[in-house]
């Protein structure tokens, strides 16, 4: 996979992931376009198109566009199958996912994506073993936060 | 502010949101990198698994240049350690991979590529998907190394392809046993080729499993599981494609897809159609692919997307042969009419290329390119009737067809600029054909094309010019009115430098020049070399490499020309206003004729034997060439898959000289290369050859030419032979054909008026010296063409001698060395009976029989 970018019916971008390096100025005129391209797509039509020289795959779930980029020789359909797989680890760990659960808390959804895919290959399949490790790392978080905290402050 | 992961208290949170930081936010380029590559290498060396796999995530993440440098090393060791914990051997796996994708040459091949391998035979699943993707990606640059992963893969997608739904508890994704997985494994298996019979036997079993299975009810009605079984299904027919060895998997494979292309799924219906292209193209399965081409042509009419459509015009190329043609070339050209305009450009590129591949009857190519004119005549690129324009003049039997349909077309009230060019380009070339019809009298031609002078571009102006004096010459009543045009002042003074010199020029040379001048500077166009057919080569690069070419083509790749550019420009017609027949020039190779039959000089080739003595008997298809070559000095004589010899040659009395073109075909040497000329020997003392060798290695794509001094004798009936013996590839190839050398070419024609014939006819009267054969019309009574012939065999055309008007009459010398003979010849036709009658006078019997027996030939 090149790059995955969610954004909202109306164009905002709410995450975005790069497993290429590009300049930023070019990551924002793909984005840019990519994000028009999609949005002027009807229901009916197919979820794959040809872009360049890559393959999008793209998913709508209520309000936000999941939209991954593959090289030629990738499959599509097994790509919508990650789009998929990530919104369930989402949900799973949100409970019931929505895009503000995104908004505010984009750093674990980063978190959750790069226990996922790794340089843009999957690493992880079972729903469970990532669901346990981004567990953990709570875990650890919630232990640590209280008492750094208390520590600072000047009471032990 | 710098949240460096190596802080004090060095907690999970800010060593997380430190790493979080650098892989959202730091570029790849940031110095920074080199500061936090120590907090990283630290994290790697220390080991806590959790500080590991967040380390390598940011390597992963970030995966510069110098992160390869620093960590290339050291990654694969902690890949294949065995005390590695199994999630930060996967984050190892995928983290190395990243860094082989942005830096291969730092990443060294060693002793882990073996262990990597066994990786795949892990317990833990994650592990063995990111060391599959590894080595998928790692095995295309060294397939060596990675040799031994074949038949792990394929043990390991058998177990989980026949494994009950249980088995693989969490990886199990809606019913479907490790979808991820098992497409990962069918990918690193298209990295090989099919492997030795023993596991091609089990891989076999298991993809018929995969087959079966897409045959069984879903075991659930949610999208996610039809996806996932589908795109386990859609890899592992890429797979068998790949492989193309298994007739039976493919045919089934071919039919899942055609199940598919009637899928409620749009998504679906495209894979589908996708992925046959592929299928198409293999020998196996073409067959079966054409069953389907009523299910892709209403796919073509009723989709809504256009990206589908656009798969189904794609598809409908690559299963075209042939028998379906016609067929699919209507359907496209009814395509155009409604096509977006984005793709219409490279469905004329296809069309075209259809047209000419499969047309059995040229006039129906021609018919189709102004159909696609017409249609489309903004995105018809000039390759596309450069292509059309070379064929016409190729070929002869279609010129009269070209012309008449180009007039009629023409005289639509609104007719696309291309359709101009094409037509002012052919009825400048051969108007003659269609001009003895009063609908289509010269003066009409010309007014029809210039009514359209005005709306065209320079260009095209400059072409329409060229037409006109080409009119001056055919048509010489003409001439005043074309004069009168090229005089006006828009034409000789006009602001475009080009149209002004040409019509200048031309008004010169209509003036100054001779009839006889002025019909050799104008000759008729010479054919054209063939070469690679330019519209595929724009194809191609439009496509990019991707592009799912046809079979055929693929296998048979045509070198290009030597000679290059031989664009029909126009003014390459007047180049040099010499009277020298040479005007041919530049020893352009003649052109390749119509539907060469192909040789069996291969086959009749001893390869085992290396004695180049024996000659092959004669190539089939040879006589038919040779008769061709009667009554026209310069064509293709021949021409199989290898090798293509075209003859260019002029004669003067009883002098001759020949240059034969041998055009290398193929991209490989011919080595050895030995043409050689065989006398008989009763032809010997008549004719004399002379020859000088030939360079004897060809190389691939080029020509080479030899000179053949001729000499007449004495007058001869049998034709010499030439052999051509040469090695390509390791095979040795041997070729012979008749070389068109017949007494009629020492023919020179001679006027005279009616009383001279008539008494030299009488002079001839006795039985010996008269020869004459009643025979059947071979070919279409056609008046023209008939002159035309006696005229190329080198007779002159008698106008007026006959009492009846609808004979023909020729008189004319044939020379040799030692004698003159004057011969008289007559041919009569019955058009009602289609047959003809033919009278040859010659003061010497062996002479009358041979031209008799020739120019019967002819008709």
């Amino acid at each position: 996979m090149q790059f995955m970018l969610l954004f909202s019916r109306q164009g905002k971008l709410r995450l975005q992931k790069w497993y290429v390096p590009l300049s930023d100025k070019e990551k924002k005129k793909i984005t840019r376009e990519l994000v028009q391209t999609v949005l002027a797509r009807k229901p009916k039509m197919c979820t794959f198109l040809e872009w360049r020289d890559l393959k999008i795959v793209y998913k709508r779930y209520a309000s936000l566009y999941f939209c991954c980029a593959i090289e030629g020789q990738d499959l599509e359909l097994i790509t919508l199958e990650i789009i998929h797989r990530y919104v369930e680890l989402l949900d799973k760990y949100f409970g019931s996912v929505c895009e503000l659960d995104i908004i505010f808390n984009f750093e674990k959804a980063y978190f959750i994506l790069d226990e996922f895919l790794l340089g843009g290959e999957v690493q992880e399949t079972s729903k469970k073993n990532v669901l346990k490790a981004i567990e953990q790392a709570d875990l650890q978080e919630e232990a640590e936060t209280p008492c750094s905290v208390l520590e600072e402050i000047g009471l032990t | 502010m710098v949240p460096v992961p190596g802080r004090l208290k060095r907690s999970q949170t800010s060593q997380l949101k430190g790493y979080l930081f650098i892989s959202v936010l730091v570029n790849s380029n940031s110095e920074l990198i080199r500061l936090i590559n120590n907090a990283i290498k630290n994290d790697l060396a220390s080991r806590n698994p959790t500080f590991m796999g967040l380390a390598l995530h940011c390597i992963a993440n970030v995966g510069s240049r110098e992160m390869a440098e620093a960590f290339a090393g050291e990654i694969p060791k902690i890949l294949v350690a065995g005390d590695t914990m199994d999630s930060v051997k996967q984050s190892a796996a995928l983290c190395l991979l990243r860094l082989y994708r942005t830096s291969p040459d730092l990443v060294p091949m060693g002793d882990w590529t073996s262990r990597v391998v066994h990786l795949l035979n892990d317990q833990h699943l994650g592990v063995v998907t990111a060391a599959t993707s590894l080595i998928s990606t790692l095995a295309q640059k060294n397939p060596e190394e990675f040799k031994t992963s074949v038949s792990l893969a394929a043990s390991r997608l058998s177990r989980i392809v026949t494994s009950a739904s249980t088995d693989l508890q969490d990886y199990t994704y809606y019913f479907v046993p490790a979808p991820w997985l098992s497409v990962k494994l069918l990918r690193l298996l298209q990295c090989y080729p099919p492997p030795d019979p023993a596991v091609r036997g089990r891989l076999t079993e298991c993809l018929e499993t995969v087959l079966n299975k897409a045959q069984e009810p879903p075991k659930s009605k949610k999208v996610q599981h039809s996806n996932a079984k589908n795109a386990v299904l859609f890899e592992a027919i890429s797979l068998i494609i790949h492989h193309d060895s298994e007739p039976n998997l493919l045919v089934r494979a071919c039919n899942q897809l055609g199940q598919f292309l009637q899928h409620r799924e749009t998504n679906l219906r495209y894979l589908a159609l996708e992925s046959m292209c592929t299928l198409a193209s293999s020998e196996f399965s073409h067959e079966a692919v054409k069953t389907h081409i009523e299910t892709v042509i209403n796919a073509l009419k009723t989709e809504r997307d256009v990206s589908v459509r656009q798969r189904a015009v794609d598809l409908l190329y690559a299963m075209c042969d042939r028998s379906n043609a016609q067929q699919i070339v209507a359907e496209m050209l009814s395509y155009l009419e409604t096509a977006d305009y984005s793709i219409r450009e490279e469905i004329v590129l296809k069309v075209a290329i259809l047209a000419e591949k499969y047309a059995v009857d040229y006039t129906w190519y021609v018919d189709t390119i102004l159909n696609l004119i017409r249609i489309a005549g903004d995105y018809v690129s000039e390759e596309v009737w450069y292509r059309v324009i070379q064929i016409v003049i190729n070929r002869d039997d279609v010129q009269g067809y070209a012309a008449k349909t180009v007039f009629e077309a023409l005289q639509a009230p609104a007719c696309h600029e291309n359709l101009v060019k094409v037509g002012g380009y052919i009825l400048g070339e051969f108007g003659n054909l269609i001009a003895g019809d009063p609908r289509s009298s010269p003066l009409i031609q010309f007014n029809l094309l210039h009514s359209k002078f005005h709306l065209c571009s320079v260009a095209t102006r400059a072409l329409l010019l060229s037409t006109y004096i080409k009119f001056i010459n055919l048509f010489p009543e003409t001439k005043a009115t074309i004069q009168g045009v090229l005089r006006a002042g828009s034409q000789l003074r006009n602001a475009d430098v080009e149209l002004q010199q040409r019509a200048v020029e031309y008004l010169r040379l209509s003036t100054v020049a001779s009839t006889d001048i002025l019909a050799t500077v104008l000759e008729e166009m010479p054919p054209f070399p063939e070469r690679e057919s330019s519209i595929l080569a724009k194809l191609k690069k439009k496509k990019g490499p991707n592009t799912v070419t046809d079979l055929e083509e693929a296998k048979r790749e045509r070198s290009a020309d030597v000679n290059g550019g031989p664009e029909p420009a126009p003014a390459s017609a007047v180049s040099t206003p010499s009277p020298s027949a040479d005007l041919l020039g530049l020893g352009a190779a003649p052109p390749a004729p119509a539907g060469p039959p192909p040789s069996s000089g291969g086959l009749l080739v001893d390869v085992f034997s290396d004695s180049p003595s024996a000659v092959a008997p004669l190539a089939p298809g040879s006589e038919d060439n040779f008769a061709r070559f009667v009554c026209k000095n310069n064509g293709v004589l021949f021409e199989n898959q290898l090798l293509q010899i075209g003859l260019k040659s002029e004669f003067r009395q009883n002098l001759g000289r020949m240059f034969i073109f041998y055009g290398n075909k193929t991209s490989t040497q011919f080595l050895s290369f030995t043409p050689t000329l065989i006398c008989s020997d009763d032809l010997q003392p008549n004719l004399s050859l002379q020859t000088k060798p030939v360079d004897p290695t060809v190389d691939g794509g080029a020509q080479v030419q030899q000179v053949v001094n001729i000499e007449c004798v004495s007058d001869f009936t049998e034709a010499p032979v030439l052999n051509i013996q040469f090695r390509y590839g390791g095979t040795f190839q041997n070729v012979s054909v008749k070389l068109p050398i017949t007494l009629n070419k020492f023919f020179q024609p001679t006027e005279m008026a009616s009383q001279d014939f008539f008494q030299r006819w009488k002079q001839l009267s006795s039985p010996q010296q008269e020869v004459q054969n009643i025979f059947k019309a071979k070919h279409p009574m056609d008046t023209e063409i008939t002159k035309a012939k006696i005229i190329g065999f080198g007779s002159a055309l008698l106008e007026d001698v006959d009492p009846n008007p609808a004979n023909f009459v020729g008189a004319g010398i044939i020379h040799t060395r030692t004698t003159q003979i004057g011969c008289l010849l007559r041919l009569e036709p019955n058009l009602q009976a289609q047959m003809y009658r033919l009278t040859l006078r010659t003061s010497k019997e062996a002479v009358s029989r041979r031209l008799c027996a020739l120019l019967s030939e002819q008709f």
